[in-house]
């Protein structure tokens, strides 16, 4: 596809290295030299320098050719202005990133009025990962699929869990098919596994279950499931407070600790149910006097990553909470991931995925079948959602004899709104979604999930 | 430094020398002649070695600017080798040193030769000459792009080491894209000249090689009289196809998506045409006593200056006994060169321009000092970084020349014999005046005078850096530092 992108920061950044390793069309915009220049030094894309919100600007980035602009600059109204701007020159699809809080519950007023195809909030998309996390903890990394119906949870299996040296049969066999294990990292290598693998201990496990049969089955394997009952938040950012709003809505109580006496006067006025103080978290005896050692889940959410790595170092000497630490610059994430600091997230890095699900999504409606794309455990597998239409060879075979390639699972089967995890006996049948789970890339229909003859 | 992509780039571009030399081989055939046959044992030579350097990817494929630049020096450098061996081969052109001149001669697309005549060479030799103009003109490296996907943002820099201006845009996002742009409007330019020529009554071979010398500017006749001979009409079309080549090739791809007031912006090109309408009106008058008719002074003055401004190198008659005036403004012309982002060489037009804008802009500051004025081109604000390169390039460039017409003075000729000779092999052009003027050639120069003028024909192509990157210590000194850095993980995080 022909894709524009407005504002090079770390949004675009991470954008441009992905798409334009999938084959597209990019050009971007910046008003600063020195940037296009070292995008266009590293990437093959084409840059220009200037304003997005300009029309002359935009002629001549060609958007009258283009499919899709995206506009991520720091500033909400300059992206709005610009897919505005973009949508009048020409006819593409256009994507905006609006992170500030006002704009929050008239944003579909704005989407629907101003005609853009999605509009992206990092802070909002960071702040509903984390209250994912804190929902199941001992989940390190959660993925919904098929709106929400299915989801896909990583954990660490720890030295204590039955499942260790357990085959993939026999996990079958004990959950009666409500659970099903589609991803294992060992170290460096990821596996689909078969039915005669065995796992061990420190593998990085991907389950598929839906909501309900995952509590139940941490309980199964002996996990404990630790729910978070009050949760620690250092930095009042904008996801310190989105994320606040979404804990306090399940009953979470929360505390906000910030240094900035008016930011922690405005968080009291939006949140009152909170718990805010006045502090500089990145002390050690503001935390402890504010009860670090009894809470149950601690939020590293300062503005500078060092500062939230330390902390999280910190805390992690000090108690069992659960930890989750935000980092920005996505590049030192193979150092930052050797320090075991539970849960990252990458508020750029999501909003980056997102925006690429959808251009993905868009890509693969034109010629396949494929619903839905996401890259799961660190991009090194790929789960794909393909809708049955008729006469795909995979209809009605019940699944044990079906001749899949290796490395290829399918994970669940939606049909007529049931989300069913497939056990041996079970048969695709036209019109349900199916959800499969690969290391392989490039499968662009569900025929291509089967052995070639 | 990582050799591994080098070896892999060079061996590409072995390879591809291979196919190239299929092409003589067809023409040996067709003429049947015995001498074509080296040309088919260098093309398995090539194929042999390409194979051998490129058959293993390197598992890390990244490189930076010195790879690209030092990836494409070598590449020039490992072109003209093999393409002079069937010269020195077949026996018409037997010394080592002089067949390499005459190679990196075509491929620079200077079209300076050491042959007194050419005349007696095979049809296939000839073919091959003329042919290494065209590759050279827009550059094998950025065929190479536009042919095989290889992947990644970097390979600008392989098209920026190798194609001639002070900067380089792409025209489409993807470089694969833009080269075969680039490369499409090329073949297409050249097949009208083709056939335009032989409308004109000449043999569709004659018609060819006269077309590949003049798309590459390069300047390598087939006769030798050189285009003298020739009907007007042949003049006038070569004359116009030469000017057309030396434009830079944004303006066809803008007339290509119909947009034309955008190729109209180009100012560049409105200097480049007045610079030729100048020339020519000038040396017409200075010349016209020396033709029978204006229209034949006027022809001459023409062509001449299309061909030296273009850095071709034709010539439709002896400018080397014009009056010194007119002498003096082909001199010049050699100088200016082309368009940025056309086949030609030379200093080119757009950084002549911006240059006199910054003496305009230096002088406003000494009658206004607290000014603040920016440089503006194409309607757009130039970086000050944009002109600074310009500045070092031309510094190194008058350091280059001065250097290289010491060195050749050793060889005992005049001075303008020398300097001429420096100034057309430098630019690209190929013939320069006395001693190396049009009539004549370069044989009598010393081998180490040779080898002096073939460097300059390199660093003339390539815009000097990546012949000086290439021979500087500096790019080689930290390469073991770069062996300890561990491979760059590209993986995404874990969210």
């Amino acid at each position: 596809m022909n894709i524009i992108i407005v504002g090079c920061g770390k949004v675009g950044r991470s954008l441009v290295e992905q798409l334009s390793s999938e084959n597209h069309d990019i050009s971007i915009v910046d008003p600063k030299a020195y940037v296009v220049q070292s995008m266009v030094d590293m990437y093959d894309v084409f840059g220009i320098v200037g304003n997005g919100a300009s029309y002359n600007v935009l002629t001549e980035v060609g958007v009258e050719e283009a499919d899709l602009l995206i506009a991520v600059t720091n500033s909400d109204e300059l992206n709005l202005l610009c897919c505005l701007i973009a949508k009048k020159a020409g006819k593409c699809a256009t994507i905006a990133r609006v992170s500030n809080p006002v704009y929050f519950d008239e944003i579909n007023f704005i989407k629907e009025e101003m005609g853009i195809s999605m509009i992206i909030n990092p802070e909002l998309a960071a702040a509903s990962e984390m209250s994912r996390i804190l929902r199941i903890p001992t989940a390190m990394e959660i993925n919904s699929f098929a709106k929400g119906k299915v989801e896909l949870l990583k954990f660490v299996l720890r030295k204590s869990s039955i499942l260790n040296g357990m085959k993939m049969k026999e996990i079958g066999e004990r959950m009666r098919g409500e659970v099903l294990v589609c991803a294992v990292e060992r170290q460096k290598d990821v596996f689909i596994p078969s039915g005669d693998f065995v796992l061990q201990e420190n593998d990085r496990i991907s389950i598929v279950a839906s909501p309900r049969s995952a509590s139940k089955f941490f309980q199964k394997i002996g996990v404990q499931m630790n729910p978070v009952r009050n949760v620690m938040i250092v930095g009042g950012s904008k996801t310190a407070y989105y994320l606040s709003k979404k804990l306090l809505r399940i009953g979470i109580s929360v505390k906000i600790i910030d240094k900035d006496f008016d930011r922690c006067e405005e968080l009291s006025v939006l949140l009152p149910k909170a718990v805010i103080i006045h502090g500089n978290g990145s002390d050690q005896e503001v935390l402890l006097e504010e009860g670090l050692l009894e809470t149950d889940a601690f939020v590293a959410l300062t503005n500078f990553d060092e500062e939230n790595v330390f902390l999280s170092l910190f805390v992690k000497g000090q108690t069992p909470a659960k930890l989750i630490t935000k980092v920005k610059r996505v590049s030192y994430n193979h150092i930052i991931d050797g320090l075991d600091l539970g849960s990252l997230i990458y508020p750029e890095y999501i909003t980056a995925q997102y925006i690429v699900q959808y251009v993905r999504a868009k890509q693969n409606s034109i010629g396949s079948n494929i619903e839905n794309l996401y890259k799961i455990v660190d991009g090194k597998a790929e789960a794909l959602e393909f809708h049955i239409e008729e006469h795909a060879p995979v209809i009605g075979i019940p699944l044990q004899i079906l001749p899949l390639r290796d490395q290829i699972l399918i994970c669940s089967i939606n049909r007529n709104g049931t989300v069913k995890i497939p056990t041996g006996q079970d048969m695709i049948q036209v019109g349900d979604t199916v959800i499969v789970v690969t290391t392989k890339t490039g499968l662009h229909d569900i025929s291509d999930i089967l052995k070639k003859e | 430094m990582n050799y591994a992509v080098i070896r892999y780039i060079l061996g590409l571009v072995i390879l591809f020398e291979g196919a190239f030399l299929s092409l003589p081989c067809i023409v040996a055939m067709i003429y049947r002649e015995a001498r074509g046959i080296p040309f088919f044992a260098v093309m398995l030579l090539c194929f042999f070695v390409g194979f051998l350097l490129s058959h293993k990817k390197p598992k890390n494929m990244q490189y930076y600017a010195k790879e690209g630049f030092a990836a494409v020096a070598l590449s020039w450098i490992l072109l003209s080798f093999f393409g002079c061996l069937p010269f020195v081969f077949n026996g018409d052109i037997p010394s080592f040193t002089n067949a390499m001149f005459e190679m990196i001669s075509g491929f620079t697309t200077t079209g300076a030769s050491i042959l007194s005549d050419v005349e007696v060479l095979a049809k296939c030799s000839l073919f091959w000459r003329s042919f290494s103009h065209w590759i050279g003109g827009m550059g094998v490296l950025v065929f190479i792009l536009a042919i095989l996907p290889m992947g990644g943002g970097q390979n600008l820099h392989l098209m920026k080491a190798e194609s001639p201006g002070p900067s380089v845009g792409k025209l489409v996002p993807k470089v694969r894209q833009t080269a075969k742009i680039l490369y499409g409007i090329y073949c297409f330019m050249t097949l009208i000249e083709i056939v335009l020529l032989m409308f004109g009554g000449l043999p569709l071979f004659d018609s060819m090689l006269l077309s590949f010398g003049s798309a590459g500017t390069g300047g390598f006749s087939i006769l030798n009289s050189g285009l003298a001979d020739y009907s007007p009409y042949i003049q006038y079309t070569v004359t116009v196809f030469m000017i057309l080549f030396g434009v830079n090739f944004n303006v066809y791809y803008f007339i290509l998506i119909r947009k034309f007031k955008d190729a109209w912006k180009f100012e560049e090109l409105k200097y480049y045409l007045f610079v030729i309408a100048a020339a020519v009106i000038c040396i017409t008058y200075n010349i016209r006593d020396l033709f029978p008719t204006l229209e034949s002074s006027f022809r001459h003055a023409f062509f001449q200056v299309g061909s030296i401004i273009t850095t071709t190198g034709y010539s439709s008659v002896d400018f080397n006994v014009w009056p010194e005036f007119s002498k003096v403004i082909l001199v010049m012309l050699m100088f200016i060169g082309a368009c940025a982002g056309s086949t030609g060489g030379g200093i080119k037009v757009s950084r002549v321009i911006l240059m006199l804008k910054t003496v305009k802009k230096e002088m406003y500051f000494y009658i206004h000092p607290r000014s603040i004025r920016k440089i503006k081109f194409n309607q757009h604000v130039v970086e000050h970084e944009v002109i600074r390169s310009i500045n070092i390039f031309l510094i190194t460039y008058m350091m280059i020349l001065a250097f290289s017409t010491l060195l050749i003075a050793l060889d005992g000729f005049d001075l303008i014999t020398d300097f001429t000779a420096v100034v057309a092999t430098l630019n690209n052009i190929g013939p320069g005046l006395e001693l190396v003027g049009p009539t004549s050639n370069f044989g009598m120069f010393s081998d180490f005078s040779k080898v002096v003028l073939m460097f300059d024909m390199l660093a003339g192509r390539l815009e000097l850096f990546p012949m000086l990157v290439l021979i500087s210590p500096i790019t080689w000194r930290d390469t073991k530092v770069f062996k300890k850095i561990p491979k760059y993980r590209k993986d995404s995080p874990g969210v």
